[in-house]
């Protein structure tokens, strides 16, 4: 029996043993021994951070090559060396990422849903397709709390999640769980290259910006008195807060909800002071820049525009090199915009703090004469970025345009910005009503003449900014509204010595929506002057992209620009890209500065993906819901006001910086009456009717 | 009609996990995800089937003629742990996904002592060759499914706030329980 029991036993083992031994070597699956020493070191979380199944899963997928040594995002710089010590691949330093949560909280609009006992976002969203009052917004039920492995993630005060950076090791867990896509994670790169997309949280006046910028944030941490994560937020989409807190036109005012309640937050006076807080104290802020990729781009001006390109793509770890044709970088920022908007020691040291990244500069190389696209690419440089500006002025089509004492306002007012003789009379006609024509009044006036502006339509038609109208008013310009001139009068010696024009009157409204101006025949005046300055508009000066045999191989559009792909800016030429005025023709800084970015990311997904590509979601126009007139539950608060450095005689007679920056006190204030706005939420602050006091608003000191 | 029986029986009156009580480790272990449960319950269909055909052969052809059935759980437990070593192979061979999903619970089938129940059930209830087949099969469809059940159940209790306590292995044993009252709803259908 015992026999026959071993003998039994011993039989199936044998069976058993042969066919594993057979299925060993049918079924025999080679293993990396590599794969279980990279598994060895990974963080052994488990995350999926990854995207693969486990870590052993990563651990296979760096030795077959498809993850690299950084493959484990919490592991961080550590464990990535130690994973490229074993697959002995060089180690360069990762970009850090963490949770980001588009959405700054405050006191919300109410839930329209009823709350039936599932305090779960993701199960509030099967339920009823977790609708608030804004379609895109957070839940705030904390399933992405749960989801946190590493206890990163609380729900702050307001019912909004808040991350902790220091904790967070970007394993993606809460951005997989969250129903409404409120969570991404990101890292510098990420939120560098993201365009406005419409399932972003994106309040009126991040809608409006040219530039992208997320104003509530940088409003909000300005507010906190975190004046440098405000300008790390500004920053991210713009390189020139210092130029931009003095020169625009700050269009996302318009929209400003709060603007249906009193007047809009002074949003561009809040970017100004976190630009001169950073200038004012000597010391600039670190600017994060990704590892070197040792791309070489050339940057063809030096202007808003280029000077955008290039700094994004330095930050993105490429290395530019700006062409510039005049002797300073800044473009129309220098040799457009007087000094007393725009003193040049502020663009310069602004300018200086760009350069410092690391990007050279090339001065007095014009483009077409001195290099070419060909030997650019000769050179080395990958792709090209065309921002070479606005200079062209457009011709008034009348006699005698071309005589004596007669000059474009942009040629006037970079003659101001070089510091040489303008040659100005003392009685100067400047024709035009957009911002070139006041500011070329403007600083007519600094220079001692007797300044007459010339416009074809009324003051309500003028396309300058109200505030620079009613600063040159100020300032003593005279106005001459519907009126057009007809011909130049000369002198003997072909010098100007009166102006022709006729008197006109608003017919219906023309394509621009503006009353077309129609001549009254017979009504023909003089107007004494010995300076005739025009400025009624300028276009792109392209004849450089032709070549000696007048073919160009770009593409020009109708209205004399430069034609490229409207969300990634690229041209004909697939590594040639362009952006800013030479783009749009004459526009605002601001929309420069956000073209200049948007084509640094185009040339990045390029030189580093081999394609470009975007969201079919892209936000380009406002959008409607989100535009809404009736803002309950809102008091009245009065505005700031940016206050005068020197008073008006003596603007008449200096370039030095007409408005100074916000106290802080005002400051605080303004970032107050912010309502925090996301899509379609605000805070309600006060009960209507209600009225608040100054010193009520300074509630976040 | 006997073989439909067998299958209802085995799968919702007897089932392995909720009215014989066995297989408990894996089935809280592994029920934590529908995509894991699912892996694991396949992967036991098969085991199952595979373990309870070639015991019952071994039980008919060698232990039964040479009088050797008190060897019957040793041996059982012998076959059993070279069928799962091939599973392992052949699933790492063939669909490597499944396998590193599997992860350590694979290896765990060896020990499964629903595997092993349902090969001895056979044997005790001296099914013939078929029924064997029809009934492991059955009872195996019979595990994955409690699994599949509990997977979808753990998986909403993840977002339901519940003292921290009670939250994973606890929860999900007050769940198997309920669940084993619920499937007593089915006695009586068949025996």
């Amino acid at each position: 029996m015992i026999t026959s029991s071993v003998l039994v036993l011993l039989g199936i083992g044998f069976i058993s043993a042969v066919i594993l031994a057979v299925a060993s070597k049918l079924l025999y699956v080679y293993e990396d021994p590599r794969i279980a020493q990279v598994e060895s070191v990974l963080a052994g979380a488990n995350c999926g951070g990854c995207g693969y199944p486990g870590c052993a899963g990563a651990a296979q997928g760096v030795v077959e090559g498809k993850a690299g040594a950084n493959v484990c995002v919490i592991g961080g710089d550590e464990v990535a060396a130690k994973v490229a010590d074993i697959m002995g691949l060089e180690f360069a330093s990762t970009e850090k990422q963490t949770a980001f949560v588009d959405c700054t909280g405050g006191v919300r609009a109410e839930e329209t849903y009823e709350y039936h006992g599932v305090a779960d976002c993701r199960a509030q969203h099967m339920l009823y397709g977790g609708n608030k009052m804004c379609p895109e917004g957070c839940l705030g039920y904390g399933t992405c709390v749960t989801a946190c492995q590493f206890g990163a993630i609380e729900i702050g005060p307001d019912g909004y999640p808040v991350v902790d950076p220091n904790l967070c090791t970007a394993c993606g867990g809460c951005a997989q769980v969250c129903p409404r896509g409120v969570i991404t994670i990101r890292g510098m790169t990420a939120r560098i290259t993201h365009l406005n997309e419409l399932t972003d949280c994106l309040a009126p006046c991040r809608q409006r910006c040219p530039g992208q910028i997320n104003i509530p944030r940088y409003i909000e941490q300005v507010s906190r008195g975190d004046y440098a994560g405000a300008l790390e937020t500004i920053r991210e989409r713009i390189p020139m807060p210092l130029s931009i807190g003095r020169v625009c036109p700050h269009p996302c005012e318009g929209v400003c909800r709060r603007g249906h309640v009193d007047e809009p937050v002074g949003i561009n006076m809040i970017k100004r002071f976190a630009a001169d807080w950073e200038m004012n104290s000597g010391t600039r802020l670190p600017i994060s820049c990704a590892p070197e990729t040792g791309r070489k781009v050339a940057v063809v001006g030096g202007g808003p525009a280029g000077l955008s390109c290039a700094f994004f793509l330095r930050r993105l770890g490429h290395s530019p090199t700006i062409f510039e044709s005049m002797p300073e970088l800044g473009g129309q920022l220098r040799y457009g915009i007087p000094e007393y908007r725009l003193p040049n020691a502020v663009l310069d040291w602004e300018i200086e703090g760009i350069l410092n990244l690391g990007i050279e500069v090339r001065h007095e190389h014009n483009f077409g004469t001195d290099f070419t696209l060909k030997t650019l690419e000769e050179e080395g440089f990958e792709a090209v970025f065309l921002g070479v500006g606005a200079w062209m002025n457009m011709n008034l089509r009348i006699d005698n345009e071309n005589a004596k004492g007669v000059e474009t306002g942009t040629e006037f007012l970079t003659k101001v910005g070089l510091g040489v003789d303008t040659g100005i009379g003392k009685k100067v006609v400047v024709i035009g009503g957009g911002n070139t024509a006041i500011d070329t009044s403007r600083s007519s006036v600094r220079l001692g003449a007797h300044v007459t502006l010339m416009y074809r339509r009324t003051r309500n038609e003028m396309p300058a900014h109200i505030e620079e109208i009613v600063g040159s008013e100020e300032e003593g310009v005279n106005y001459l509204f519907l009126s057009a001139p007809k011909r130049i009068i000369t002198d003997d010696d072909g010098h100007v010595t009166h102006v022709e024009y006729i008197k006109m009157e608003l017919g219906e409204p023309d394509a621009s929506g503006r009353r077309r101006p129609v001549p009254i025949e017979g009504s023909e005046t003089l107007i004494e002057c010995d300076t005739v300055y025009t400025a009624i508009g300028q276009k792109p000066e392209l004849s450089c992209l032709y070549d000696g045999s007048g073919t160009c191989t770009l593409e020009e559009t109708r209205w004399r620009t430069l034609g490229a792909h409207p969300d990634t800016l690229q041209t004909a030429l697939p590594h040639v890209f362009t952006g800013g005025d030479m783009h749009t023709g004459p526009a605002l800084v601001i929309t420069a500065l956000g073209e200049g970015r948007k084509a640094a990311r185009s040339i990045h997904q390029l030189l580093t993906e081999g394609r470009i590509h975007y969201s079919s979601q892209l936000q380009r126009e406002l959008i409607p819901y989100t535009m809404f007139t009736d803002v309950p539950d809102v008091g009245y608060r009065r505005r700031s006001e940016l206050p005068h450095q020197i008073e008006c005689d003596e603007r008449k007679c200096t370039f030095k910086e007409i408005e100074g920056p916000l106290g802080l006190a005002d400051v605080k204030h303004e970032t107050c009456r912010c309502l925090r706005c996301g899509l379609t939420c605000y805070n309600r602050d006060l009960t209507e009717g209600q009225e608040c006091l100054a010193e009520d608003c300074v509630k976040n000191p | 009609m006997d073989y439909f029986v067998l299958v209802i029986s085995a799968i919702f009156v007897n089932n392995i996990v909720l009215a014989q009580y066995l297989g408990n480790c894996p089935f809280i272990g592994t029920s934590k995800e529908s995509g894991v449960a699912i892996g694991m319950g396949l992967a036991v269909v098969f085991v199952a089937t595979m373990a309870a055909t070639i015991t019952w052969c071994v039980q008919e052809y060698v232990l039964g003629p040479l009088d050797l059935e008190y060897l019957q759980t040793i041996a059982f437990i012998l076959i059993i742990a070279a069928l799962v070593q091939f599973v392992e192979m052949f699933l790492k061979k063939a669909i490597p996904p499944l396998y590193q999903s599997l992860g350590i619970f694979l290896p765990l089938i060896t020990t499964n002592c629903a595997v092993l129940g349902i090969a001895i059930i056979c044997q005790r209830e001296k099914f013939t060759l078929p029924e064997t087949i029809i009934f492991s099969l059955a009872s195996g469809a019979g595990f994955l499914l409690a699994l599949v059940v509990l997977a979808g159940i753990r998986e909403r209790l993840d977002l339901a706030r519940v003292p921290i306590s009670l939250k994973g292995t606890p929860l999900a044993l007050i769940m198997a329980g309920l669940m084993s009252l619920a499937f007593f709803a089915f006695k009586g259908m068949a025996s």
